[in-house]
């Protein structure tokens, strides 16, 4: 009896390693992303696991792992487990915090990893062998300079803002920066959490207080779902423009319809994980120089463009 | 017996058989109105009236419920989350059914939607009575677990209405009967219904005897496990309810659906004049308690005078005073 366990777990022992010894002579790209909670992140996960997919399909040699994680702390606890059980030639990570991540990356990196960090950085930039983000501020910057064409140089404007944060501070800055000095006027500015609801509620509430009201701008796409079901629903005809931001499905849509009160869009793509996935590879396999540092730029989506930008499968 | 006029109902106001306790949210209601018409003018206007009141059903709706529970001495932290689940549940199923049946999946939609609504009460209520665990750790668990099953069936995303069913839909949300948005009109019927079977039934009685003193109930041959399961379930419905008026306003469920609504509804139970530790409650209180919490995010952004970065501040403020007038109108 005792012996036959023994037998049984030398077994089971020798069939892990020998899996170990098979997946030793793939290299191993890490993933590690926030789980989906909002639209945002539900993209970054679709775009994972598609990359995924097409390079574990692409190239025999590799082999690509996604592992999502809930909060910061289940992150860090996700690369503990991953460098104690195997170690990844290279890890991209999209961190939930800057602080909390640096140090349990850096010991990933210690063991000799290579690093991509996407859209959030570390506090120690040293680390990353390549960070790759989106341009907040361009996103506020580029939707200003639409509106400021398309209303001719003056206007009445309202804002919805998401949640205190540096991406949200950011985008507001790259648009109230940019209006200054123009005749446009943001007449009021108030949080709606990115959340669609409050945005409804907070549209109602700026519809009852200003009577005319040549613009609006949310800052995400979620709150412009929000912010149009009110502007439907009191029929008013004063406002000319509605525009939110980050590439929602449902949103560039209506940019690819000709949409009249939202005629652009300007990106924050959740896709972004995926040119991450792909350029890590390209110096893995390809040995294709990419250490650096990339700021995708946040062009307008116009009708012209929008087919580049629509991933009607994914649920973002 | 005894139970029943055990709870803390102090002064009576002459004659009408009111207590302070009855009429304390509708003198802040008042108050609120006539300090919103002093800050802006345009804060009384019909429109943004009917707005804000409209805006109010749901947490009205589901605060009926949550009337039922805590006056039984419950809890419930879930119906945030249920509200989400049971709207995706609605939406997947009114666009399974939409190719086969067209509008008619609407109704079918709606029957759904109770039947899950009700289910998810029964077994809030089963796992407080039946299971004997604490109200606030079950429906904290089963908050999780409805969020957590919202999540997984958008994938993180949402689930959008057939573009078939939303025209015909709309109504429910936006329309008006005599000029009342339907909203309004199903938060009174729902609280209606409920001040009947509260005041006038014996089940009401039975629940405020259980809330205000489980072991007196329990000896006057009243069944503990019967009466608070029955409350959750209640709260089930109201949930299903209040989805049914929530689906066609924005046409989607997603992860964010129902967030922190739980808090808003104990609030507006509390600021009606139940006691959050059981015993008679108030549904038309709560109902007015409710429309309170909405005005007063309304009048935030209606006012000029408070910054962005404060507004939840004052809110807080607002709350804490119009508890406090009621608190001393109360035991003078």
């Amino acid at each position: 009896m005792f012996s036959r366990k023994w037998i049984a777990a030398a077994a089971l022992g020798s069939l892990l390693l020998a899996g170990q010894a098979m997946a030793q002579d793939k290299k191993v790209i890490a993933v590690s992303i926030p789980a989906a909670d909002h639209g945002w992140t539900a993209g970054v996960v679709y775009h994972a696991q598609q990359a995924a997919k097409e390079i574990n399909a692409a190239f025999p040699g590799l082999e690509v792992v996604v592992k999502t994680s809930p909060s910061a702390a289940e992150q860090v606890s996700a690369l503990e487990d991953l460098s104690a059980s195997r170690k990844p030639d290279a890890l991209v990570i999209l961190p939930y915090s800057s602080e909390e991540l640096t140090q349990p990356v850096k010991a990933i990196k210690d063991a000799g990893t290579f690093i991509t960090v996407v859209d959030r950085g570390l506090t120690d930039s040293s680390i990353q062998d390549l960070y790759l983000a989106g341009d907040n501020i361009a996103v506020g910057a580029n939707t200003a300079k639409f509106m400021i064409d398309k209303l001719g140089g003056k206007g009445d404007l309202v804002v919805l803002r998401g949640i205190p944060t540096v991406i949200d501070d950011e985008r507001i800055k790259g648009f109230q920066d940019t209006i200054k000095g123009t005749g446009l006027k943001v007449l009021d500015i108030q949080y709606a959490h990115w959340n669609s609801d409050e945005a409804f509620k907070l549209m109602q509430d700026y519809l009852a207080k200003y009577p005319h009201i040549d613009a609006v701008w949310a800052n995400d796409d979620d709150m412009l779902l929000g912010v149009l079901e009110a502007v439907k629903q009191s029929g008013r005809t004063d406002i000319k423009l509605a525009l939110g931001g980050n590439g929602m499905k449902d949103i560039v849509k209506k940019v690819i319809d000709g949409d009249a009160m939202t005629p652009v869009e300007t990106p924050y793509p959740p896709s972004m994980i995926k040119t991450a996935i792909y350029m890590t590879v390209a110096n893995l396999v390809g040995q294709a120089p990419v250490r650096g540092t990339v700021k995708l730029n946040a062009p307008l989506i116009t009708q012209a463009n929008a087919k580049e930008y629509y991933f009607p499968d994914s649920p973002f | 017996m005894a139970v029943m006029t055990g709870s803390p109902t102090t002064r009576r106001i002459s004659d009408l058989n009111l207590t302070w306790t009855d009429v304390g949210p509708f003198l802040a209601l008042a108050a609120l109105l006539v300090a919103g018409f002093l800050i802006n003018p345009d804060f009384l206007s019909a429109t943004n009236l009917a707005n804000v009141i409209t805006r109010s059903a749901f947490i009205a709706i589901i605060a009926v419920g949550a009337t039922f529970v805590i006056s039984s001495g419950g809890l419930d932290l879930s119906v945030g989350s249920m509200a989400a689940f049971v709207t995706g549940i609605t939406i997947m199923f009114m666009n399974a059914v939409a190719p086969h049946a067209g509008l008619w999946a609407i109704p079918a939609g709606m029957l759904v939607a109770i039947v899950v609504g009700l289910l998810c009460g029964l077994a809030n209520g089963l796992i407080v009575t039946v299971g004997r665990i604490e109200p606030f750790i079950a429906t904290l668990g089963t908050m999780g677990i409805f969020r957590a099953l919202i999540t997984y069936l958008t994938n993180g995303g949402t689930i959008p209405i057939d573009r078939s069913l939303r025209d015909a839909y709309r109504p429910v949300y936006f329309g008006t009967v005599a000029g009342i948005p339907i909203p309004i009109l199903i938060s009174i019927a729902v609280a209606a219904v409920a001040s009947f079977i509260l005041y006038k039934m014996k089940y009401g009685r039975k629940c405020a005897a259980v809330g205000a003193n489980e072991d007196v109930a329990r000896y006057s041959g009243i069944s503990v496990v019967k009466t608070r399961t029955i409350a959750y379930v209640v709260q089930g419905a109201c949930v299903a309810i209040a989805a049914i008026c929530y689906v066609p306003r924005l046409g989607a469920a997603t992860p964010t659906t129902g967030q922190l609504w739980e808090l808003q509804v104990i609030t507006a139970v509390v600021i009606g004049g139940t006691a959050l530790r059981g015993g008679k409650g108030h549904v038309w209180g709560t109902v007015a308690g409710a429309v309170i919490l909405e005005l007063i995010a309304n009048l935030m952004v209606l006012s000029d005078f408070v910054s962005e970065y404060l507004v939840a501040a004052v809110q807080g403020v607002i709350i804490i005073i119009a508890m406090l007038i009621q608190r001393f109108s109360n035991s003078k």
